[in-house]
């Protein structure tokens, strides 16, 4: 609906507003005037409270905001179209912003790099992994956490709740992130019984409440007993699958509260310390580096509790693995492994391990997984 | 090959559990308009409505902790909607679709502004009637989980077509749409009658609204409609303006909506974007049969701005 309001609803909001300020304290030709120390930008392109993905970055924003001499500015529901460039330049040109977190995947190309080339001062932080240093400016940057390992972990709670050794995972699109996780799901479950299979539904879109409930509904009806997820807002799939009696594994931030039970445990981003990190560089006078990647040793990503339905021997290989991620250096894709079409991902002996670049253009499903790209 | 069979089998029986739980808004939302243009008026804010009947519905129901309470509290708010519609309509020179533009965006706005506290909450859902009882399968029970309102959606639908065919109130709504003239002849108030369809198809609206955020998905969030309300006004058009039409549409729309999510499931995942626009390119095949080069829309009230 936004795209039919032109300019912004925000630069139209805040030029009233500072017009309307302006004329009544000062009169005419008054400036609007900027906060004084850092003003750092954060652009959703959800709700911020969708206990989810938007939600993970909204309380990452609310920590810098108890920041001394730092002003946040937010703005939610800004799709991956050219609102979200009018965004930008409205946080820069009204707000005053210096630093700016676009946070959805789709913003970077093109809208990040066409705004970046106009404001070669301001710094943008994209959340996701496009960034190159060959192809882009130097102040733009990338960070992202590695969340696969979390998904890792869900399969290894998730395979020792499943009776039907068939799990499932509601996907929104089929890029590298998301295929990551799937695969890490299916090979932590596979750690435990290597005749687990996992079958994915990509529902199209980041947030379509109902598909994800008709995704959620066709998987239980062929037997699947685990669920898990990766959409914006969790909360329809892990309310329907817990309706449906399956058991749930969590995504992005801790659905607990959801459905008690059902939850197994879940995958959450701990954004809180990258951006009061960021920001501090910043406020420091010194510069983010481009590429920031942490995970679970590096307090980027985090587990929710494990719920009443796993078992002790789940447990214990759960706390096991998770001490083995901790050290570095761990690898969820390695050889002899095939893709679901009989490719050869990886030879005997061959790893990727988490840190590797590699992964980040991943572009197939691993055997066992149920489904296709396109 | 056994297992394929049961494959189709549960696609099927996808479809039609599909069906049941995704048409329970486009028929209330059809109905209502179908109401409404049958008094010669289109209301396309019927989709601003239903997010916002979505919304009012989850908060009254979270904060009473009665889930009726929520749909009644949908259908108040859509009353109050369809009779701003109505009244805006009633003065000169302005156009019912453009205020129609204007209710949605207001009512969506609307309902994102006060539905922020109610995202997060888990609020009460509506019962459901379980007419699979006497099914062993788990897949069939959770296909004929029929929710009360898509019953009660299916007696209105009856009952709305009775009263345009057999009672004074439906000739009067009938007259009102198809000349204005006439029923002015006949001493009706036109403005009056119109603003009375508009609310009440406004509650109706209001009402497929909260089944959406009560039943199914049953939470509420600023996602919750991909464009049912807009849906369902095509759908009037395509159930040719007939009440017990708009079941079978809303019942086919929500059957190949199932299609996509059912396919993948059975491990027909290709090209599943193409099935997810299944519902969509069923439309224009059946408009397109169905149309005519010679005539005018059939059926269509004579009064219909778009149909003049």
């Amino acid at each position: 609906m936004s795209m039919i309001v032109n300019p912004s609803r925000r630069s139209f909001i805040q030029g009233a507003a500072a017009l309307a300020g302006a004329t009544a304290l000062t009169g005419f030709g008054a400036a609007p005037a900027f906060a004084a120390g850092l003003t750092v930008g954060f652009i959703y392109v959800g709700p911020k409270d969708d206990f989810g993905y938007n939600q993970a970055h909204a309380e990452g924003a609310a920590a810098v905001k108890a920041m001394d001499g730092v002003t946040v500015i937010e703005e939610e529901n800004v799709p991956e179209t050219v609102d979200c460039q009018k965004t930008m330049e409205s946080m820069i040109n009204f707000d005053g912003a210096s630093l700016l977190f676009p946070t959805s995947f789709g913003y970077f190309d093109p809208h990040i790099l066409e705004v970046a080339a106009k404001q070669p001062g301001v710094r943008f932080q994209h959340a996701g992994g496009m960034w190159n240093a060959d192809k882009h400016p130097a102040h733009v940057g990338s960070y992202f956490g590695y969340i696969g390992m979390g998904q890792y972990l869900n399969g290894i709670a998730a395979a020792h709740a499943t009776k039907t050794k068939k799990i499932g995972f509601v996907a929104a699109k089929p890029i590298p992130q998301v295929l990551l996780n799937i695969n890490s799901f299916l090979l932590g479950a596979r750690s435990v019984d290597p005749e687990i299979t996992c079958q994915v539904i990509f529902t199209g879109e980041w947030s379509l409440a109902v598909k994800e409930a008709e995704a959620t509904n066709a998987l239980a009806d062929q037997g699947v007993d685990v669920i898990t997820c990766h959409v914006d807002g969790p909360k329809v799939v892990i309310q329907t699958a817990a309706g449906r009696g399956a058991f749930v594994c969590g995504y992005h931030a801790d659905q607990t509260a959801l459905a008690p039970e059902k939850y197994l445990t879940g995958a959450e981003w701990n954004w809180a310390k990258v951006y009061t990190d960021m920001v501090k560089t910043t406020l420091d006078g010194g510069t983010i580096d481009n590429f920031v990647r942490g995970g679970l040793a590096d307090g980027f990503i985090k587990m929710s509790p494990l719920g009443p339905a796993v078992p002790d021997a789940g447990r214990n290989q759960f706390e096991a693995v998770k001490a083995e991620i901790m050290k570095g250096g761990f690898a969820a894709i390695k050889g002899p492994l095939k893709d679901n079409g009989g490719n050869v991902i990886a030879e005997a002996g061959q790893s990727f391990v988490e840190t590797d670049v590699a992964l980040e253009s991943m572009n197939y499903l691993v055997e066992g997984v149920v489904g296709s790209l396109s | 090959m056994g297992e394929g069979d049961l494959g189709l089998w549960t696609v099927l029986l996808a479809m039609i559990g599909g069906a049941i739980r995704v048409s329970t808004p486009f028929i209330f939302v059809s109905l209502g308009e179908c109401l409404t243009e049958r008094s010669g008026r289109i209301n396309l804010g019927l989709e601003g409505t239903l997010v916002f009947g979505a919304m009012s519905g989850y908060a009254v129901a979270y904060e009473t902790s009665s889930a009726w309470a929520g749909v009644l509290a949908a259908a108040l708010a859509g009353t109050v909607f369809g009779l701003f519609h109505g009244w805006v309509c009633k003065l000169p020179r302005v156009n019912d679709i453009a205020i129609g533009i204007a209710l949605m965006l207001l009512g969506m706005g609307l309902a994102f502004f006060f539905g922020k506290p109610y995202i997060q909450p888990v609020a009460p859902d509506l019962p459901a009637i379980p007419l699979g009882f006497w099914s062993s399968s788990p897949q069939v029970e959770a296909a004929l989980r029929v929710n009360v309102l898509f019953v009660l959606g299916i007696a209105l639908a009856f009952f709305i077509a009775w009263l345009f065919r057999s009672t004074r109130i439906g000739l009067v709504i009938r007259v009102v749409g198809d000349s204005s003239d006439a029923a002015r002849a006949m001493g009706i108030s036109v403005d009056r009658v119109r603003l009375l369809a508009t609310a009440a198809g406004g509650a109706l609206a209001g009402i497929g609204g909260a089944y959406l955020s009560l039943y199914y998905p049953g939470s509420w969030n600023e996602g919750i409609s991909s464009g049912q309300g807009l849906m369902a006004v095509a759908l009037v058009i395509f159930a040719r303006w007939n009440p017990v039409n708009c079941i079978w549409a809303a019942l086919l729309f929500g059957a190949a909506g199932a299609l996509g999510p059912a396919l993948q499931s059975i491990g027909i995942s290709k090209g599943y974007y193409l099935s997810y626009a299944a519902p969509y390119v069923l439309t224009l095949i059946l408009l397109i049969a169905t149309s005519s080069t010679t005539r005018a829309v059939r059926c269509a009230p004579g009064e219909l701005s778009i149909t003049k």
